[in-house]
C-alpha cells in the first residue's frame, strides 16, 4: 500500500467536487419533493376555495328548503340532503354492526384454516371492486330479485356492501392493537372467549371502530355511481314519507321503500345541464359535499389522535 | 372450598355462557360470511345477466367488432371502444399518478422529518377521500378550460382532462402503498449505503426504491385498478360516445361511463340494453379482479421479503 497508489484513487479535489455535487442533488431532491407535495395540497384548497367561489351565490337558507326547479336561481336540495341522510341512516346501521361482527370473528374466534383465508381473501377482494359493480349488483339483486324496487332501502343496502370492507379492515386494525396480555389475564380469570371481547377488547377499540365507522360513512356520502345505476331519480319535488309519525307506533318505515335522490346525484344531475347557471348549483352542492366529507375526515383524525393519546397500556 | 350447591350453580352458569358463547359466535360467522356472499352474489348477477346478452351477441362480435350502439337502430356490440376510452383515461392517469406519486412517497419516507409525514398524510390522503363527482366538476369546469387555453382546437369533452384528474385523485393511493413498500425496506440496508458515502438521494434511489420494488409495483398496479374502474369523472368530463381512439384528446366514453349513461335513461328491465350494461360490468370486473390480484400478490410479497 503505498501511498501514490492510494491517491491514484482517492484524488481530493475529485472527491470533494464529486461529493458537493451529489449533496447539492440531494438538496434539489427535497425541493422537488416538497414542491410536489404542496402541489397536491394546492389542488385540494383550490378544488375547495372554487366551488365555494362558484357557489357563492346560490348559498342562503332557500337553497336548503327547496326542491329542485327548472329555474336555477329557485333550486334547492331539499330532497337531496334529506334523501343523503335516510340513506346514510339505513348504510350505518346495516354496515356497522356487520362491519363490526365480522372483524371481531375474524381476530378473536376465527381458526386458521382455508376457510378463514377464503373470508379475508373476499374482504380484501371486495375492497378492490369498483363502485360501479356494486351497483349492478344491487339493480340485479336488491332492485329486481328483492323487489325493493329504486328505494332508499336498495340505496342504503348497496352503500352498505360498499363500506363493509372499510368497516371490517379498521375495526381489525383496532382490535389487533389490543395487548396480548389484557386478554390473557380476561381468560385467566374464567372469562369465555365473548366476554372476553365484550368487556375487554371492545371497550379499549372503540376509537378505532368509530374512526372505520366515520370514513366509511364519508366515502358513502360521496358515492354517485352505484346509486344512479339503482336508478336514482334526479327530480324530485316530494320528501319521503316522515319516519315520525303523531299517532301510536309513532314510528314509520314507509320511507324506506319511498323514490329518492341524494346529494351526488342532484350534483351530477346539475353539472351535466348545458345551462350556465346550474353550474353555481352544482358548486353549491359540491361544496356542501366536499364540507361533510372534509368534517368527517378530521373528525376520524381527532378521534383517532384522541384515543391513542388516552390510552397507556 | 366450596359447597357443593355452589358448584352445581357454577357448573350450570359456565354451561349456559358456553352455549351463549357458540351462539355468539355462530352470529359473528354470520357476518363474516356477508363478505363471501356479497363476492358469490357479483358474479352470479353478473354472469346470469351477461349470459342472456351473450345469448343474443356472439362473444367473437362482443371482443372484435369496434362499434358499440347497442342503443340504435343498426345495433353493434364490440366492447372495443369502450375498452379504448378506458384504456387511454388509465393511461393518462397513470402519467400523472406514477411520478407524482413515487416522488412524494421517496420524500416522505426517506427525506421528510417525522412531524411533518405525520401531518402531511392524513392530508393527503383527503385528496382521495374527495367524492369523484367533484372531482367531475374539477374536471370539467377548470382543467378543460386550462387545457383549451393551451390547445385551443381542444372539444369540451376530452379524455385529456378526465385522465389528468383521476391521476390527481389516485396520487395518495399509490404514495401511500408505495411508502408502505419503501419503509418496510430494513434499517441496515441504508446504514450499510451510507457507511460507503452514499447521500440520501443515492440510497434511496439505489437501495431503497429497488428494495421496494415489487412493493411499487404493486402500488401501480392497484393504481390501474383504481382508475380503470373510475365513473363519475369520466362520465362528467370525457363525454359519454363510444368513441374508438386512443388519442386522449378525443371524446369518449369508458365501459363505466356507459354503465352510467344507460342507467340515466329509462331501459325496460331485461331488455338487451338493460343486459348489455351487466356484459359490461363483467368485463370490467375481469379487468380490475386481474390487476387486484397481481397488486395483492406483490405487497404480500413485499411484506414477507425481510
Amino acid at each position: 500500500m503505498s501511498a501514490s497508489g492510494a491517491a491514484a484513487y482517492l484524488n481530493s479535489e475529485q472527491l470533494r467536487r464529486g461529493l458537493s455535487r451529489r449533496k447539492v442533488l440531494d438538496k434539489v431532491f427535497v425541493l422537488v419533493g416538497l414542491i410536489v407535495m404542496l402541489a397536491c395540497l394546492a389542488v385540494l384548497a383550490i378544488l375547495f376555495i372554487d366551488l365555494v367561489r362558484d357557489g357563492a351565490s346560490r348559498f342562503g337558507w332557500d337553497f336548503f328548503t327547496n326542491f329542485a326547479s327548472r329555474r336555477a336561481e329557485r333550486a334547492g336540495i331539499l330532497a337531496a340532503w334529506v334523501g343523503t341522510s335516510l340513506i346514510m341512516l339505513v348504510t350505518a346501521t346495516c354496515a356497522v354492526p356487520v362491519g363490526v361482527a365480522a372483524a371481531i370473528y375474524l381476530e378473536e374466534y376465527a381458526p386458521k384454516n382455508w376457510f378463514t383465508a377464503v373470508i379475508e381473501i373476499n374482504v380484501t377482494n371486495l375492497a378492490g371492486v369498483p363502485s360501479i359493480v356494486y351497483g349492478l349488483l344491487a339493480l340485479g339483486l336488491f332492485v329486481y330479485q328483492f323487489d325493493l324496487g329504486q328505494s332508499i332501502a336498495a340505496a342504503g343496502l348497496t352503500l352498505a356492501l360498499l363500506i363493509l370492507p372499510i368497516v371490517i379492515v379498521a375495526t381489525r386494525e383496532a382490535i389487533r392493537s389490543v395487548p396480548k396480555a389484557i386478554r390473557e389475564a380476561a381468560y385467566g380469570l374464567g372469562a369465555t372467549r365473548w366476554e372476553v371481547t365484550k368487556d375487554h377488547v371492545l371497550p379499549y377499540s372503540t376509537g378505532g371502530i368509530l374512526t372505520g365507522m366515520i370514513l366509511g360513512l364519508s366515502r358513502a356520502i360521496g358515492e354517485t355511481a352505484p346509486i344512479i345505476t339503482i336508478g336514482a331519480l334526479s327530480f324530485i319535488a316530494f320528501l319521503p314519507q316522515s319516519p315520525v309519525q303523531s299517532e301510536f307506533p309513532f314510528v314509520s318505515f314507509a320511507w324506506l321503500k319511498d323514490p329518492f335522490t341524494a346529494m351526488p346525484i342532484q350534483m351530477f344531475n346539475w353539472v351535466s345541464r348545458p345551462d350556465q347557471a346550474f353550474q353555481a348549483n352544482a358548486a353549491a352542492a359540491g361544496a356542501i359535499l366536499l364540507g361533510m366529507t372534509l368534517i368527517m375526515n378530521a373528525l376520524a383524525i381527532w378521534i383517532r389522535y384522541r384515543f391513542r393519546k388516552k390510552i397507556n397500556w | 372450598m366450596s359447597s357443593p350447591a355452589a358448584t352445581r350453580i357454577s357448573a350450570s352458569g359456565l354451561r349456559y355462557r358456553k352455549v351463549r358463547d357458540r351462539f355468539i359466535e355462530a352470529l359473528l360467522l354470520a357476518a363474516g360470511l356477508v363478505a363471501v356472499f356479497t363476492t358469490l352474489a357479483i358474479v352470479a348477477i353478473l354472469l346470469y345477466e351477461s349470459s342472456t346478452f351473450f345469448a343474443h351477441v356472439s362473444i367473437v362480435d362482443f371482443l372484435t367488432d369496434t362499434l358499440w350502439t347497442p342503443l340504435f337502430a343498426d345495433a353493434h356490440y364490440g366492447i372495443l371502444p369502450l375498452v379504448a376510452g378506458t384504456v387511454t383515461t388509465t393511461m393518462v392517469a397513470l402519467l400523472v399518478a406514477v411520478p407524482l406519486g413515487t416522488t412524494i412517497a421517496i420524500y416522505l419516507s426517506e427525506f421528510a422529518p417525522y412531524q411533518l409525514r405525520e401531518t402531511v398524510k392524513p392530508i393527503l390522503e383527503l385528496l382521495g377521500a374527495v367524492p369523484t363527482v367533484v372531482y367531475g366538476y374539477f374536471a370539467l369546469t377548470m382543467v378543460t378550460p386550462v387545457l383549451q387555453w393551451l390547445m385551443p382546437e381542444l372539444p369540451g369533452f376530452n379524455m385529456l382532462s378526465a385522465g389528468l384528474v383521476i391521476g390527481l385523485m389516485i396520487v395518495p393511493y399509490v404514495s401511500s402503498v408505495s411508502e408502505d413498500a419503501m419503509r418496510a425496506v430494513p434499517r441496515y440496508m441504508r446504514e450499510g449505503s451510507y457507511a460507503m458515502g452514499a447521500t440520501r438521494l443515492q440510497t434511496a434511489l439505489r437501495v431503497v426504491v429497488p428494495g421496494a420494488f415489487s412493493g411499487l409495483a404493486a402500488a401501480f398496479i392497484l393504481g390501474i385498478s383504481r382508475a380503470v374502474g373510475e365513473t363519475m369523472v369520466v362520465a362528467i368530463a370525457a363525454g359519454m360516445q363510444p368513441n374508438f381512439t386512443f388519442d386522449p384528446r378525443q371524446p369518449a366514453a369508458t365501459i363505466t361511463a356507459y354503465i352510467v349513461q344507460v342507467s340515466l335513461g329509462d331501459l325496460p328491465h331485461g331488455s338487451i340494453g338493460y343486459q348489455s350494461i351487466f356484459a359490461a360490468g363483467l368485463v370490467l370486473m375481469i379487468i380490475t379482479l386481474i390487476f387486484n390480484i397481481i397488486g395483492f400478490s406483490l405487497t404480500r410479497r413485499f411484506r414477507e421479503a425481510y
